[in-house]
Order: C-alpha cells, then structure tokens, then sequence
C-alpha cells in the first residue's frame, strides 16, 4: 500500500532572467529517502527551493505534502524542514543559541540537547556562528532543519565538506529520519550518499530529470558493464575488437591495463580468454565490474566538465 | 520501499506545528535584540558615540547652540540621533547582513510568518530605544538638563521618527548589497549628525540649503523633540506631519521593493 507522493512536480519551468535553470522538470517523489543527483548548475537547489516555496514556478505546478508550497506556506511551513546549501544562521548566534531559537518556533520540537549531542554540536560552545568551522555550520543547519519534527526534510548537500565522520553522523540521522517515518529529499554530489540512503534517485542535468529509479535499477537499467585485465602491454586492440561482439568497445588505459565495455556476460568473458590463449597473453586480475550508480551518472551527464 | 512506514513511534517521528504566534514573536524579539547588544559595532554606533557626544558638547562650548544651557540644546537631538542610530543606521546594517547570510530566507520557510518577523524586528528596536533613551536622559540629568513638555508629544514623535527611519533602513537593507548598506548607512549616520540639526542647529547654514534640510527626518525629529522639551511646546504638529511622510513613503516603499535574499 502506497500513501500518496510527498513531492509531486509537473513541468517545472524555472528562468532566472534569460537563463532556464529548470526546464520542464517532472519528478514524484514517495515516502522515504530520495536523492536528487546532477552536475552543478543542473537546477538542484532551484528544484528543491521551488518545492520550499521560495521561488514561484514560471510555469508547471509544484504539491508538497498535497500542498502548494506559495499559495498554502502557512499550512505547510510548519510540517517541513529545511537545510539551506548554505548560511541561515545570525553571524554572531551561537549553535546550541539558534538551534534552541528554531526549537522554539514549532510547537513540538524534539530534546535541542540531545540532538546537539548527537550532531556533536556541544563542542562548539560559545563560539559564535561565523567562526564555527565549515562542517559545524552544516550539522548546526542540519539540525536545525529536523528539530521542528517535520514530516518532510529538504536538505541541500547535507554532507558537503564534511569529514568522514560527520559524513556517517550525518548518514545515521537520515536512515533514524527515514526508520520514524520522516521523508527526506536530499541533494548529493557523492553518489555513494545516494547508493547508501536513497529509496529512490534521481538523475538532473540542465534542468530536466533524465533517469530516475531505486540505485540497484539505474544501475541494471541501459548501463554497460565492465571487464578489466591486465597483460603485457601494447595488445593489438583493433585483433581484440574483431573477436568481441559488435557493440562492445576495448581501450589500452594505462600501459597494461585493458578494458572491455558492454554487455559482459559468460559468453564475452569466454571470448576474451580464449583470444588471450591465441596471443600467448596471461590476463593477469581479470575482473567484471558491476557499474556504480557514478558510472551511470557520468555516462547520462557526460564526462566533460561543465562550465 | 523497503519498510513499512506505519505509526511512528521513535524520537523523530513528525510531530508537526508552529509555536503560537506570540511565543515565535516573543523569542524572535529576544533573540534579535541579543543579536544587537551583542554586536560591538552596534554599541558603538547606538551607545557610545550619542553618549560621548552628549556629554562632549555639553561641557565644552564647541558649538554655539544658542541661548540657554548647551545640555537643553542636545539632550533633544541626541535622542533624535539614537532613534536614528537604532532604527535606521543599525537595523539596514543588521538586516542587510541576515539577508546576505541567508537569515531571512532561512526563517522566511520557519512558522514564523513575514509579518512576525517585521514586528519582532520593531520591538527589538524599541526595547533598544528604550535602553538608549534612560541611559542618555539620565546622563543629560546629571549634566544639568531641565526639560518642559509633554511626554505624550514626545512619544508621538520618537513613534513616528522610529517608523520613519525603519522604513528607509530596510529599503536600504532590502535592495542594497549588504556591504553597499554597511556603506551608506555609515555615510548618511554621518552626514544627518552633522547637517540634522543634531549637534549644530540648523540656522548656522545658509537659508537655502535649511530649508531643504529641515525636510529631513532626523531634523524635523530634533526641531519637534526641542520644541517639546527646550520650549515646552504642545504638539509640533509641522515636525509631526514631515516624520509621519516620510514614515509613510519608506515603511511603502520597503514593503515594495525589499527582496528576502
Ligand atoms: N539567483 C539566481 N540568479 C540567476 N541565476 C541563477 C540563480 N540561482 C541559480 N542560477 C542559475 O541557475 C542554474 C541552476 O542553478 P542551481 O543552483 O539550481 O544548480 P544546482 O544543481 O543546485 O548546482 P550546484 O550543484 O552547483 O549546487 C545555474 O546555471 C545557475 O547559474
Ligand atoms: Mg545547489
């Protein structure tokens, strides 16, 4: 039985001036944990700040918790929590000081000591705001966007620039959310964030949602996989693509180091041994790799970097 | 989904909801006002320089302030210079960094509505007023002031000076970057204590250039303030009516034009 959708967006278009930054964006996101992924500027924090009601749609329509998030933001402010890319805290207000205050706006909000203890907040003391480090700032604004009890979070890379550590820290509070039955949208660059937490992923670029799935279909889904060796360097590689399938491609990428991309099966797996025993070749670590959820982002998104 | 998502029990489970309005209003005030007493620019702005100038001009004869004690001169635009150092030059340098550092846009998606966080703003500055207004009457007191007057005329007009100078600081903070307001609102600080009739009166510049310069608010807020209490006037109804324009075009304009990041 599935309740119904906590984000739903429909045609989302998003200009700033002349610049489209969100350009028809359809996305639903369910209960649970979903991570929206793209290259920067694919019109992630756009997205996710229309949902907040920051921004009005220049066309399409946009339901959080069935609600529309300008028209009905007194209803619906109460019931979610965000976390900004950035800033949001009076640069001269202590942690434990603005948590305390964000507490006091919401009529149920949970134990401020706890959740200070539990992000490893009591350290920074009285430190002000501005002088608190960069991973503090984000777990003093990830707490403050869970501390009202919402049913919905909206955390904008909640783990950008943080340590290993707080990076788990941050992993737990996100799985606790989803146990107690808190929804979660997030933005991620690292797609092991999403390949850990996420129940649903989705995929932008330029401002369009272009693969959306759990991380174990967008990995099966299209993705070729990969087989790796290692033999002696300066194989005939054009001999090698005679003998694969049509479809499949085969590079030298480091002196010694080769790789067969496409649809690896046992078939391909005889086919390449069997014309390494022609050649007189040993494939040394021979090895067929499942494709990760980056694979798949850099094969959507293209390798190059974006200006 | 991987696990049913009944009945949350656990310590996150939603339990949504604002605070009531007066609470969210109340702690927004008091955290606003800390923000303030706690910024030493501010301070220095809204308490040290209105007090050091008081008690400067007031005991050396710099300035010809006229006839009577030097004391009863200042004393009223003094106060006239700390409204204006609260609710204009420091509340456009405080709002326009909240804006910049993403205060604003991060309450503005907190149950507390917009309105609630304007009046919570306004009753930061008044307390801030308050603080401001014992402090210097109790040093003009011990400097020899007499003042006459009513104090409901009084009221009226640091109420309308307050809503005046509000208005301009947050069009300032609500358009301008927040280094360009830090900037100006410096700038014009300076320029209205030294051509607002605050400290030098008004009928020491040339009669073309008061005559624009008596249009301006800290000036009708110092002429209607001495009026009151050096000359014991009733109601300066003329000072009165020039704050309460200029109340009514900023406190406008800043509704139309602030933009929350
Ligand atoms: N306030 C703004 N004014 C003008 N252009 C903007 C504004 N905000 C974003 N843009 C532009 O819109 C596009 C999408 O930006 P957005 O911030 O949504 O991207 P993003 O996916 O969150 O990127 P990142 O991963 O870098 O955070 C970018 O090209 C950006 O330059
Ligand atoms: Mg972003």
């Amino acid at each position: 039985m599935r309740s119904e959708p906590v984000v739903q967006v429909q045609a989302l278009v998003k200009r700033y001036g002349t610049k489209t930054a969100v350009d028809g964006l359809d996305l639903v996101a369910q209960a649970g944990v979903t991570a929206v992924l793209g290259p920067n500027g694919a019109g992630k924090t756009t997205t996710v700040e229309t949902c907040e009601g920051y921004r009005r749609p220049d066309s399409g329509t946009v339901r959080v918790l069935g609600l529309d998030p300008v028209r009905q933001s007194r209803e619906l402010r109460p019931r979610i929590g965000v976390m900004l890319q950035s800033g949001g805290v009076y640069s001269g207000a202590r942690a434990d000081e603005m948590l305390r205050h964000v507490a006091k706006l919401h009529a149920h909000p949970l134990d401020v000591d706890a959740l200070i203890e539990r992000l490893g907040l009591g350290s920074c003391g009285r430190t002000g705001y501005r002088r608190l480090s960069g991973g503090q700032q984000q777990r003093l604004a990830l707490a403050m966007a869970v501390v009202g009890r919402p049913e919905l979070v909206f955390l904008d890379e909640p783990t950008a620039g943080l340590d290993p550590q707080a990076r788990r820290a941050t992993w737990d509070l996100v799985r606790d959310l989803r146990a107690d039955g808190v929804s979660v949208i997030l933005t991620t660059h690292y797609m092991e964030e999403a390949e850990q937490l996420a129940d649903d992923v989705a995929i932008i670029d330029a401002g369009r949602v272009i693969a959306q799935g759990s991380p174990e279909e967008l990995c099966r889904g299209g993705a070729e996989n990969t087989l790796r060796f290692t033999g002696r360097p300066g194989l005939d590689i054009g001999s090698l693509l005679k003998a694969l399938p049509a479809d499949c491609t085969a590079a030298e990428l480091t002196p010694g180091a080769y790789r067969v991309a496409g649809k690896v099966d046992p078939q391909l797996l005889a086919t390449v041994t069997s014309w390494c025993a022609q050649h007189g070749v040993m494939p040394d670590r021979i090895s067929v790799e499942r494709h990760t959820l980056e694979d798949v982002f850099l094969e959507l998104t293209g390798k190059e970097l974006r200006s | 989904m991987t696990t049913a998502t009944g009945p949350a029990t656990g310590t996150y489970a939603p339990k949504p909801g604002a605070a009531p309005l007066p609470r969210m209003i109340a702690a927004q005030a008091v955290l606003e006002t800390k923000m303030l007493l706690r910024n030493g620019e501010q301070l220095l702005l809204t308490v040290v320089i209105p007090t050091l100038l008081l008690v400067l001009f007031s005991s050396v004869d710099i300035v010809d302030t006229g006839a009577g004690k030097s004391v009863d001169f200042l004393t009223p635009g003094i106060l006239a210079l700390a409204v204006m150092s609260t609710a204009f030059t420091g509340q456009a340098i405080a709002t326009g960094f909240e804006r910049r550092y993403g205060v604003l846009k991060r309450l503005a998606s907190s149950p507390l509505p917009r309105w609630g966080l304007m009046t919570a703003k306004t009753a930061s500055v008044l307390v801030t007023e308050v603080l401001q207004v014992i402090l210097l009457t109790a040093i003009a007191f011990s400097l020899g002031w007499s003042p006459h007057g009513g104090p409901l005329a009084v009221l009226l007009l640091l109420v309308l000076g307050t809503a005046a100078f509000s208005g301009l600081g947050l069009l300032m903070a609500g358009t301008l970057r927040a280094e360009a307001t830090l900037a100006a609102a410096n700038l014009v600080f300076l320029l209205l204590l030294v051509g607002g009739g605050v400290i030098v009166p008004l009928d020491k510049f040339p009669a073309g250039a008061r005559g624009v310069l008596e249009l301006l608010p800290v000036s009708a807020l110092s002429d209607g303030l001495r009026a009151v209490l050096q000359h014991g006037a009733a109601m300066p109804w003329g000072d009165c009516g020039i704050l309460a324009v200029w109340a009514v075009v900023g406190l406008a304009a800043a509704g139309k034009f602030f933009r929350w990041e």
